[in-house]
């Protein structure tokens, strides 16, 4: 019984020529943040695209907390406790804001399926709740009752943290969850991530703004090219010629 | 889009109740209120209602809705003919026939969605149609069309010691439905499948649907097998059209396989639009504006036509009249297609989009007046800073 709560092994992925992910082996302690940083076009959204079940990869599996993640449906995979923030947000967008959380808290309580017909939305007091709480979390409580698909893509995307973390996941995967957002905005979301890692929960963040992956990150790994090229703790990786080189063209950490 | 409150609901129930109960005095005054038309009215307000918790819901289009309406006709007309001319066994039989072939044709069609769907749909109604005519018609009837018959067993009715001389008619215990009668039963379980309605449109259940509407893929990683929700609304739905079929029998107890030919799966699907898909109301609206106007239209011909045009000079009556002609009578389904288009293209949300409209608009006067008048104020604080400066 090991620490490590997602254990990637040998995952291979190719799109017809292209090896989007090589024998890619990362493992993730239970607790603790996990950055994965790398150009555009590394593989970063592609490896989590494979930890959900949205891409099913060539070779490898993914195991996650004594099951094997590999072959799962996606809504079997959020029901293990793997929750994802998507890069480009995915919402409810002819929604409200409230209701947007309400869903995912609601596939929380009634599992991947229940014909609760009778009871009114207006009587799932504790639902209501548990969303206006997280909305708060993430500060668009007051707009809760706005239509979700007008907002701007900031507040998409924290929109989506609180639907994420409305389900209390076990492993949070983060497609760069600030990109698109204000300085003021991005300190925030660091900030609430700071508050839900005290929580223990595991979390994946995929980011290209260094201020953020290392205020955040306990361990990285650096991805090109669909390799992962080093890994280590901030300071080993801020030393890394080699990550200086592939990656940050030699730019001030 | 927030939801309406549990009283704004009861308010809203109150009022339903009250106007389809009182429609026969209400509608007098356009001559809509005898009970052939009445009846219609409801009838086809429930196959509606159905066919919105589908696609007003979820947004799967499905072309196939009448298969179900045929069912739970022939159902009910198996019924009255077998068991009992008591309508309470023909409805119940009609509504669960048609749920076990929405369930089939369902767990089938929904194994894609979009454009596929509705094209399986409709493959299937046309199956089910094609079939009433041909290898089943020991079953319809065929051409003819299933219909009572002096001989019928009655099984029930006879267990009960009712024997009938002649042609017996459908009753409810005793109660004969024809007349009004027979739109007061149809007229309760109108009120009652709305109220179902309205309790799945505020529920979880009914908020996950509109989130697969609104983003399907979004909702499997969120945790929700899409598929079985699909599957329930779609069995719902078929239900409504199975019950409604079945009241079509009660208030003439004749089924044939031309109520299950894709134009009236066509029909539902445009009073749903007309009205406003995904509200409650608005394909009750549909129901109400296509089934009045194919009343007056396709009773229309070219002499009676004359006689409206009559006041009008002759040779602009006759021109009216041969523009007009086409439309009416056999070419109601004309005037239909033409009005159809013309919602969809400048009205995509129907009746209840144009009445939102409506309402918003005097809120908007005020905002431009409120605009003007800001900025009256500030070119008066700027001409005044001038004349000080
Ligand atoms: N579904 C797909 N089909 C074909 N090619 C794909 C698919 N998804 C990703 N790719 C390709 O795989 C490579 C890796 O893409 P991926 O989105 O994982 O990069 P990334 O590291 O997330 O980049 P970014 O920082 O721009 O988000 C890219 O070249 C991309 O074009
Ligand atoms: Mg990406």
């Amino acid at each position: 019984m090991s620490d490590y709560i997602l254990d990637i092994d040998k995952v291979d992925k190719t799109f017809g020529g292209l090896h989007a992910l090589a024998d890619i082996n990362l493992k993730v302690e239970k607790g603790t943040v996990h950055a994965i940083i790398g150009p555009n076009g590394a593989g970063k959204s592609t490896l989590l695209n494979v930890c959900i079940g949205k891409l099913a990869p060539n070779s490898g599996t993914v195991n996650f907390d004594g099951q094997i993640l590999t072959g799962m449906h996606p809504y079997q995979i959020n029901k293990a406790g793997v929750v994802r923030v998507f890069q480009t947000p995915e919402i409810f967008p002819d929604l409200t804001i409230l209701q947007n959380v309400m869903v995912p808290a609601f596939a929380k309580r009634d599992g991947t399926f229940t014909f609760n017909f009778w009871k009114s939305m207006s009587a799932e007091r504790k639902i209501r709740q548990e969303a206006e709480h997280v909305l708060e979390d993430v500060g668009l409580a007051e707009q809760m009752h706005n239509h979700s698909g007008s907002m701007s893509r900031g507040d998409k995307r924290r929109l989506e943290i609180a639907m994420a973390l409305v389900q209390h996941p076990k492993l949070l995967l983060l497609d760069e969850p600030t990109a698109g957002m204000s300085r003021h905005d991005t300190n925030r979301t660091i900030d609430l991530l700071k508050k839900i890692k005290e929580r223990g929960m595991t979390k994946v963040i995929i980011e290209h703004d260094m201020h953020v992956v290392f205020s955040l990150a306990d361990r990285i790994s650096v991805l090109a090219q669909g390799r992962i090229i080093a890994e280590g703790t901030p300071d080993e990786i801020r030393g890394n010629p080699k990550v200086q080189e592939a990656y940050l063209g030699g730019a001030e950490l | 889009m927030s939801m309406a409150t549990p009283k704004q609901d009861m308010v809203t129930m109150a009022l339903f109740t009250a106007a389809v109960l009182s429609a026969p005095l209400w509608l007098s005054p356009i001559g809509a209120n005898y009970p052939d038309l009445l009846q219609k009215f409801a009838i086809y307000g429930i196959f509606a209602i159905g066919f919105n918790i589908l696609f007003g819901l979820t947004g799967y289009l499905s072309f196939g809705h009448a298969a179900f309406l045929g069912v739970g006709s022939y159902t009910a007309v198996w019924s009255f003919k077998l068991l009992s001319m008591n309508v309470i066994p023909a409805v119940i039989f009609g509504t669960l026939l048609a749920g076990l072939f929405a369930l089939a044709i369902g767990y089938l069609s929904l194994r894609r969605s979009g454009i596929y769907f509705s094209i399986l749909t409709l493959a299937f109604a046309q199956m089910c149609y094609n079939l009433a005519y041909s290898v089943l018609t020991p079953i319809t009837n065929g051409e003819t069309g299933l219909q009572l018959d002096i001989g019928d067993p009655h099984v029930l009715d006879s267990l009960f010691g009712i024997e009938y001389t002649g042609l017996p008619s459908t009753s409810l215990f005793g109660l004969q439905m024809t007349g009004y009668s027979g739109f007061y039963f149809c007229a309760v379980i109108l009120i009652l499948a709305f109220f179902l309605s309205l309790r799945i449109f505020r529920s979880a259940f009914g908020m996950k649907l509109r989130a697969i509407k609104s983003n399907q893929t979004r909702m499997m990683y969120t945790g929700f097998n899409t598929r079985p929700y699909l599957l329930t609304a779609f069995v719902i739905s078929g239900m409504y059209a199975g019950l409604a079929g079945s009241l079509l029998a009660v208030t003439d107890p004749l089924a044939g396989a031309e109520r299950m030919q894709w134009t009236a799966s066509g029909e539902v699907v445009l009073m749903t639009i007309l009205g406003g898909a995904g509200t409650l109301i608005g394909p009750l609206l549909g129901v109400g504006l296509i089934k009045y106007f194919e009343n007056i239209f396709s009773a229309l011909n070219e002499q009676t036509l004359h006689e409206v045009f009559a006041f009008l000079p002759d040779w602009i009556e006759n021109l009216t009249v041969a523009i007009v002609n086409p439309f009416v009578g056999e070419g109601w389904h004309l005037m239909l297609g033409v009005l159809f288009m013309v919602i969809v293209i400048f009205l995509p949300g129907g009746v209840m989009e144009g009445i939102r409209r409506i309402a918003d608009l005097p809120r908007k006067f005020r905002r431009k007046a409120e605009k003007r008048r800001q900025e009256a104020e500030h070119a008066a604080a700027l001409r005044a800073a001038e004349e000080e400066g």
